[in-house]
């Protein structure tokens, strides 16, 4: 972990502590994670019990105490999303990626979570891999979008060529 | 953007008024003008790559200079999106892809012809319609909200300005005492946008009169529930009509400091509100003696962390102060005591963005709108198994009927329509029996839903009434902050129940006992979150009983939903033998020779539905 990047991103809120989200979001986006040692260095830096960070920590969804894939699959799971078959998309992930939701493959290639409502609902059933949407998903559409980030053919299912 | 800097700040309406006449003649009345919508639902369609496509075209056609493009926040229609107008022409085109683009610049703007093919076609009359206000979507709905969605450059404040942005804040600060705005807001009748329905004016007036010196005023944009979304198309497609209205709410209340509390997941509505924050202060609408009027004003973006609960008050102030964002009980309200204990008064964004239009045209035109008890419009974001899916505002007081079929169109594959849920978590179904019912807050109340924040999901036969209601209690149970034990504990046992019931194993006193535990969460819990979590439940008992009934006594779905209780067949004489579910299963379970009708081994099936996803001949059911 890189100190001096810790230490500019705390300086990006002055070091205040009531910017104790806006600063685990950052270092979250730039590691995948919380990093113990970030996690210390906040504590010092904004002057707030170490119980304080890891409640909030461990509290909100966005973060995550253990390293994340390098991709994120966030299936959406929204009202409009469910009727649609969103539930189904999650089973078929977990099923190709051979990881749970909320899991994270064994080579660290993807993370695999649900999340609330993108509020594209037009799209139902929606997926977004990192920054991109994958609008009106099938459940057979599932491994050709995981074959997009992992080429090399590892977690192909039957009838894929 | 503001081009002159260091911009002079606008101090007073009559400058105001010169700065948006020239801003109006700058852009040349009748110059041709391409929006293209830049919404969630219209970019994930590929709408910035039609953006950068009408730029290429424009420039290598030789009508650089001579039409103006620009991208506006959500327009509404998703549906139909990637949404484009022609302006002034008033042509609205609709599923534009980056390959429509060439032929658009050459007949529509260097000829003035209409491109047929891309006009939204009436599914009823299958009339070709070019003016986007005489669509259905559209002719039935009033814009107050969402009046500069979808027409204005959200990232640039003179647009805003052009169409009369900021004449409410100085119609408020020069010609109103705090008194006067207040009283203004309170005979208008707006009521809380975010759920609770509470009278704004009045809470501001509470607010005002609690002891302190130092006050609040925050903006909730932590849009958590499922299926709404307008809040969102807010933020992002017009932030400074909320600025705006919380500049107004500060003043009235007493307050120099604002804060903006935005979802995580929304990073293009911060992205936009931060670029409106800053051009608001280079024009003097925010910062020092605002309006000469002796009031400073600031407001900040605080972004969330991923926790519905943070939609409740007392959590999000909470969160805001950086800690975890757990409520707490509410025998002081926040308007008193919330914000670093200070008074704090919490709007959500759409009540915001009223507020300027409320000041400029009057209470009393406000109140005209709307039905007794619920003035004005609501925004609704229109989704699930309706055809025409997206955000509209509507009069309160219109009919179910109405939105779901004048401006829904209808169920999607024109199936039956079942029930439509309203109010997010904390609300309810309501059953086609009263589809004719009025919209408004007390109606749904009344029907054991809520308006909640405006989230309508229609459904339809195919969709199970206990699998909803599983699907609420699970979020919910999951969203639970676990500070008290009614919630924590008592929705997670509603859940286990539902699961038993859609898996078969429900128990002969099941609904009873979902019942006591509802009466419990109801009257135990400390926040909204809790007390509300049953309505989902309660409300499809209430309706839909004979569905549970069903699942507990003979095992079956009657929709077809529930994996646990159903079962993947081929019907005969619809399957043409193509082959592709035998090719895509997973689990080998399709057998049947090509073009000769194929089955499916029951023992062997693990029903991930891919085999009813590819199959086009409906020939694949769920029994």
């Amino acid at each position: 972990m890189d100190r001096n990047k810790v230490d500019e991103i705390i300086d990006r809120y002055n070091a205040e502590k009531s910017s104790l989200i806006g600063i685990f979001q950052d270092i979250q986006q730039e590691y995948r994670y919380l990093p113990r040692e970030a996690i210390s260095r906040v504590v010092e830096r904004l002057g707030i019990p170490v119980t304080q960070a890891y409640a909030v920590a461990t509290f909100y969804k966005s973060f995550s105490l253990v390293p994340r894939g390098e991709h994120e699959i966030h299936v959406c799971l929204g009202t409009a999303c469910h009727l649609r078959g969103g539930q189904r998309l999650v089973e078929n992930f977990e099923r190709i990626l051979n990881a749970k939701a909320g899991g994270t493959t064994a080579d660290m290639k993807f993370t695999l979570e649900t999340v609330n409502c993108l509020g594209a609902c037009a799209l139902a059933p929606l997926v977004r891999v990192d920054q991109k949407n994958y609008g009106k998903v099938t459940a057979d559409k599932i491994a050709k979008i995981v074959k997009e980030y992992r080429p090399d053919g590892e977690g192909k299912s039957h009838g894929e060529n | 953007m503001g081009k002159e800097n260091p911009m002079e700040k606008i101090k007073n309406p009559e400058k105001l008024e010169k700065l948006r006449l020239s801003i109006l003649a700058e852009q040349k009345p009748g110059t041709l003008q391409v929006t293209v919508c830049g919404g969630t639902g219209c970019l994930s369609n590929g709408s910035e790559q039609v953006t950068l496509a009408f730029a290429e075209e424009m420039k290598k056609q030789g009508l650089n200079g001579k039409v103006t493009l620009k991208k506006t926040g959500c327009h509404g229609f998703c549906e139909r999106g990637p949404l484009v107008s022609i302006h002034p022409l008033d042509i609205f085109y609709q599923r534009v892809l980056e390959k429509d683009t060439a032929e658009i610049v050459a007949e529509t703007l260097g000829q003035g012809k209409i491109v047929e093919r891309l006009l939204y076609t009436d599914p009823q009359t299958q009339e070709k319609i070019s003016r986007h206000d005489e669509i259905p979507f559209y002719k039935h709905q009033m814009r107050i909200a969402l009046r500069n969605n979808g027409r204005i450059d959200p990232t640039d404040i003179r647009e805003y300005i052009a169409n009369g942005g900021y004449a409410g804040l100085g119609k408020a600060l020069t010609s109103m005492t705090s008194e006067e705005i207040i009283q203004t807001i309170e005979k208008s009748g707006l009521r809380g946008r975010g759920g609770g329905g509470f009278l704004a004016g009045r809470k501001w007036q509470s607010c005002r009169d609690a002891h302190g010196d130092v006050r609040y005023v925050v903006c909730n944009g932590d849009e958590g529930d499922p299926g709404a979304f307008m809040d969102r198309s807010i933020m992002e497609g017009d932030p400074h009509s909320v600025i705006e209205g919380m500049i107004v709410g500060g003043f009235a209340i007493g307050s120099n400091q604002g804060f903006i509390y935005v979802r995580n997941e929304y990073p293009l509505a911060v992205k936009n509100l931060t670029i409106a924050l800053t051009q608001a202060r280079e024009y003097g609408f925010l910062g020092k003696n605002i309006f000469n009027r002796r009031f400073d004003f600031d407001i900040r973006i605080n972004r969330g962390g991923g926790a519905f609960v943070c939609g409740e008050s007392s959590a999000l102030m909470a969160s805001l102060e950086g800690r975890t964002g757990e409520p707490r009980a509410k025998y002081i309200h926040t308007v008193e005591r919330g914000l670093y204990d200070k008074p704090t008064n919490l709007n959500n964004v759409e009540t915001w963005a009223n507020v300027p239009e409320i000041i400029m045209r009057g209470a009393e035109w406000f109140a005209s709108l709307g039905t007794e008890g619920s003035k004005g419009t609501k925004v609704f974001s229109l989704v699930g198994k309706v055809k025409n899916t997206g955000l509209v505002e509507v009069p309160m007081g219109i009919t179910l009927r109405d939105i779901i079929y004048k401006i829904g169109g209808g169920i999607l594959k024109d199936r039956e329509f079942k029930a439509v849920q309203t109010g997010g978590p904390s609300g309810g179904c309501i059953p086609k029996s009263l589809i004719d019912m009025p919209v408004d807050f007390d109606e749904l109340t009344k029907a054991g839903s809520m308006m909640g924040s405006g989230g309508m999901i229609v459904m339809d036969d195919t969709d199970c009434m206990v699998d909803v209601a599983k699907y609420f209690t699970k979020f919910l149970e999951e969203e639970s902050c676990g500070k008290c034990t009614p919630c924590r504990e008592g929705v997670r046992r509603m859940k286990e129940i539902l699961t038993d019931i859609t898996a078969g194993r429900g128990a002969e006193d099941a609904i009873p006992l979902l019942e006591e535990l509802a009466e419990a969460i109801t009257l135990g819990s400390l926040c909204a979150l809790g007390s509300t979590a049953p309505n989902p439940v309660l409300s499809t008992l209430r309706y839909f009983r004979e569905e549970y009934e069903a699942h507990i006594k003979e095992k079956k779905c009657p929709a077809g939903v529930c994996k646990d209780l159903i079962v993947y067949s081929i019907l005969e004489d619809l399957c043409t033998g193509c082959h592709r579910c035998f090719r895509e299963c997973p689990q080998q379970a399709v057998s049947g020779e090509a073009k000769k009708p194929h089955q499916i081994d029951p023992a062997k099936c693990i029903k991930c539905g891919i085999c009813y996803d590819v199959c086009k001949f409906d020939a694949v059911v769920k029994k």
